[in-house]
């Protein structure tokens, strides 16, 4: 496999736009600049390869769909932030770290494995195919995978306007 | 890309199953370089299609939740994850 180019200047992009957007959302990119870059560059390394940025501590399937919940942020980070202060790849934490506090052990991985989401996937189709009536509401509501953003609209976002997932994230609530 | 080789005290027979992104999996793999052992390691991302279901079953073998990094120590135990008093521990450095 030939390995995607990831130059410093994107990765200096990347690094700017994410601390900015997790400032505006009140969340926090790991202190530790040297390490964070590195993820940063994961990131992008990802995206050349995969056409998703896709979580660099979690191996890609390189199909989107079947990975849009490791899509970063993903589905994960909130949970794991409330349990551990922290994402399971430590580039979010939460203030007390970002203060200095330190990490007791590593963020277990919460994303089930491989068979386990293979079965999911099989079920998920079934319920799509065979989902009941929708409740009587003037507009259906959706909801935010990462963030848990709810909003009454014909359509979810572009992007969320929270965490800046992108729309496909959005699953239906009501 | 296949298995790399770091030489090194022999400690052990020590495999490291990583990713190349990973920032847990480098500060793992440089803690054995700093402790000097000799260990194997694999960039389970960058290989390809069936090797790469191979690198995963292996993983999951000695690690259900299919995470990284692992460390297998002598075909016998592993460590899952950054954790660095159980590696210095399990290897006796």
């Amino acid at each position: 496999m030939n390995l995607p180019v990831v130059t410093e200047a994107d990765a200096d992009r990347l690094f700017s736009t994410l601390q900015r957007e997790a400032g505006e959302g009140g969340y926090h990119l790991n202190p530790d600049a040297e390490f964070t870059r590195n993820l940063v560059r994961g990131l992008l390394k990802n995206e050349l390869r995969y056409g998703y940025r896709s979580c660099p501590c979690r191996l890609a399937s390189g199909k989107k769909a079947e990975d849009l919940d490791i899509i970063c942020p993903c589905d994960y980070r909130d949970p794991d932030l409330a349990e551990y202060g922290a994402c399971y790849c430590s580039l979010y934490v939460n203030e007390a770290i970002t203060k200095g506090a330190k990490l007791s052990a590593p963020v277990p991985e919460r994303r089930p494995p491989r068979a386990e989401r293979q079965a999911n996937r099989a079920v998920r189709t079934v319920v799509t195919v065979s989902g009941g009536p929708a409740p009587a509401l003037a507009f259906p509501v959706w909801r935010c995978k990462v963030c848990g953003y709810l909003c009454a609209r014909d359509q979810p976002p572009e992007v969320c306007p929270i965490c800046k997932a992108q729309k496909e994230r959005f699953e239906r609530f009501m | 890309m296949g298995i790399e080789h770091v030489a090194g005290k022999k400690v052990g027979t020590i495999m490291l199953y990583a990713l190349s992104t990973c920032g847990w999996c480098a500060r793992t793999k440089e803690l054995l370089r700093s402790l000097g052992v000799e260990f194997d390691y694999l960039y389970v991302d960058l290989l390809e299609g069936k090797d790469q279901d191979e690198a995963m079953d292996q993983v999951e073998k000695w690690n259900p939740a299919g995470s990284f990094p692992v460390i297998v120590i002598n075909n016998r135990k592993s460590i899952v994850g950054f954790r660095e008093d159980e590696i210095r521990g399990a290897l006796g450095v």
